[in-house]
């Protein structure tokens, strides 16, 4: 009887609802916080980006035209999902950041915490973020809002599981499509997480997730005019000039701040359309 | 039978190519033709499908790119073959065929508009005196279940009302059939009915079911004196596909060895991207060589493969992705 081989699961890109390897060929090997090897991860390209950005343009409309319910529906679905698999998501935060189990167990419970309420959100955005505004005439007049579109992510680099969920599922629970560059550094847990997106009816493309190197790919995203937003979280010291260049093609950047509200993330990818209605007709 | 080798002739009417008259086997009777259209050697279907998987791996440098982006829009028929084409559309289609990209004065014009018959009319109104061509399609289009009187009709009714280039239908279930004789007598006919407008010939190659046929089919297009072979109407599942495309080539180019006429390629139906249409351009480079790498001998029937190539254009020059709504949808 030969002893069993190592089963060693090389972590690819979420793209479009498949999992792909990187069309350039090329995956990088992720450490532990220990300094350890833990896996070989694709290294995505800026055409991975671009295959990404289709798909999450063409998803977008599906997913904003569901209802709110039912995408509240969904994202509860996908913290499900997460918490069924709690313990390998824990293990997954605990080697990569280098917690001890109670607290990466805690974060993993923050994370999905946040998850559930960002589900929530879903059907009290119109409410919050809109209203009926008085105007001098026989009209109704509403402001809707509305999202922008395809969202970019620079994800956090450092809280691998918490500050991934707040990234993406911000945008998404308002409607966006989301291509999301997991951290460089840490990048298993979330990666984990979007492949649970599989499993939760979020449609093919409403998430993406590419890794690789940060300073490679955000400066691709960035600029890319089919992206209506960027979310600059994990790009550190780059912010500045990512922020500029993505002002080239007018796009809407969120950049935390340290007085985080956490409303802000929820309204920073989300237009406001007005419409007026007679009234008595 | 042998014909001694010609060389290919460069006479150009509104930037295609005019067929040279020389000495195409005449054929007396149907089994001349059948015997000569049957001793074409067979096509070795793995050896087709291997060879352009290889060439579609090839991989281009960026001026490269650059300039094969440039020619293949050249060589775009801007194609609407639609029930619901109304005059608005085609007469945007026609503006979008002159200047494809309307922010940038340095792209050429396609080669050609294509419409049905009924707005032929309107189209050549509309593009005026540009050096853009109106291609029709005629013959009972898509399907060519009609008399040849009716065909006949169609043809004259098109060129009459302005069309530089017929898009005629093989008879396939003749063809199919094994009457030969027919397919080849009925393009004889269209092309006198198309006086001095260039004939293409659509064989349909989804419903040929061997690249043998395709081959065969071909062949008779050509000797019956098609300007252009073309590979489908769009209208039924199996379009354009690479390995077909290369068995017209082989065959376009030694048919121009053995006579001296160069027919042009058109493929059509289901290329839309880029990176499609820059496959098809290696194939032809690589198969027929770069005499036809010219809109007069090849050309894509298209009509979102322009976006495609206007966004991969711009995207060549800023570094940036491009929104495809920038771009118009017709």
């Amino acid at each position: 009887m030969s002893e069993r081989l190592d089963v060693k699961k090389t972590y690819k890109l979420l793209v479009n609802g498949a999992f792909p390897r990187s069309e350039s060929g090329r995956s990088y090997p992720v450490m532990s916080a220990g300094g350890d090897f833990l896996a070989n991860v694709a290294q995505g390209s800026r055409k991975d980006l671009r295959d990404a950005v289709v798909a999450a343009r063409s998803a977008q409309s599906k997913w904003w035209a569901a209802s709110a319910y039912n995408r509240g529906q969904v994202l509860y679905r996908w913290a499900e999902m997460a918490e069924s698999r709690g313990a390998e998501l824990a293990e997954h935060v605990r080697v990569a950041e280098g917690l001890a189990a109670k607290d990466a167990r805690a974060s993993v419970a923050r994370a999905i915490d946040r998850l559930v309420w960002y589900a929530g959100w879903t059907d009290k955005v119109a409410q919050v973020l809109g209203g009926a505004n008085p105007v001098a005439g026989p009209f109704f007049n509403f402001s809707l809002p509305a999202p922008s579109g395809v969202v970019a992510v620079v994800a956090d680099q450092d809280s691998s599981l918490e500050g991934f969920v707040e990234c993406v599922a911000a945008p998404i629970c308002v409607g966006n499509a989301v291509v999301a560059i997991a951290s460089e550094r840490r990048p298993t847990p979330a990666i984990t997480l979007a492949e649970m997106t599989v499993t939760s009816d979020l449609p093919a493309g409403v998430l993406n997730v590419v890794s690789g190197v940060t300073s490679e790919l955000a400066p691709h995203l960035v600029v890319h005019e089919d992206v209506d937003g960027v979310d600059l979280t994990g790009a550190g010291a780059a912010g500045d000039d990512l922020a500029r260049r993505a002002a080239a093609s007018i796009k809407r950047v969120y950049r935390p701040r340290d007085d985080e509200n956490p409303l802000r993330r929820l309204r920073s990818f989300v237009e406001t359309s007005t419409v007026w209605h007679t009234i008595g007709q | 039978m042998s014909i001694a080798p010609l060389r290919p002739i460069e006479i150009r009417d509104r930037g295609v190519l005019v067929p040279a008259l020389i000495a195409v086997p005449g054929f007396r009777d149907e089994g001349e033709l059948r015997r000569f259209v049957g001793a074409l050697s067979g096509v070795d279907a793995v050896g087709v499908e291997g060879r352009v998987a290889k060439l579609a791996t090839r991989s281009l440098k960026k001026s490269t790119k650059a300039t094969a982006i440039d020619l293949a829009i050249s060589m775009v028929d801007l194609t609407t073959l639609e029930g619901a084409d109304t005059p608005g559309r085609v007469s945007s289609l026609c503006a979008k065929a002159m200047r494809p990209d309307p922010a940038d004065a340095t792209v050429t014009s396609v080669a050609a508009v294509c419409v049905y018959p009924d707005l032929v009319a309107l189209a050549r109104s509309s593009l005026g005196d540009s050096p853009v061509a109106v291609a029709s399609v005629a013959t009972a289009f898509p399907s060519g279940r009609a008399s040849l009187e009716v065909k006949l009709l169609d043809v004259r009714d098109a060129v009459s009302a302005g069309a530089d280039e017929i898009d005629m239908v093989i008879d396939r279930g003749a063809f199919l059939a094994g009457h030969w004789g027919r397919v080849f007598d009925e393009i004889v006919a269209v092309k006198a009915a198309c006086g001095a407008a260039h004939l293409k010939v659509i064989l349909e190659t989804g419903e040929l079911v061997t690249y043998d046929n395709v081959k065969r089919a071909s062949w008779i297009a050509m000797l019956a004196g098609a300007d252009f072979i073309k590979t489908s109407t769009g209208k039924v599942g199996v379009n354009a596909t690479l390995p077909v495309a290369l068995v017209m080539l082989e065959a376009a180019r030694d048919f121009a060895e053995t006579t001296g006429r160069v027919v042009g390629v058109k493929v059509a139906g289901g290329i839309r991207t880029t990176k499609d249409a820059l496959r098809y351009l290696v194939v032809v480079n690589e198969t027929a060589g770069d005499a036809w790498l010219d809109p007069a001998c090849f050309r894509f029937g298209a009509s979102s493969l322009l976006n495609d190539l206007l966004m991969q254009r711009r995207k060549q020059r800023t570094g940036a992705y491009v929104r495809p709504d920038e771009y118009s949808g017709d």
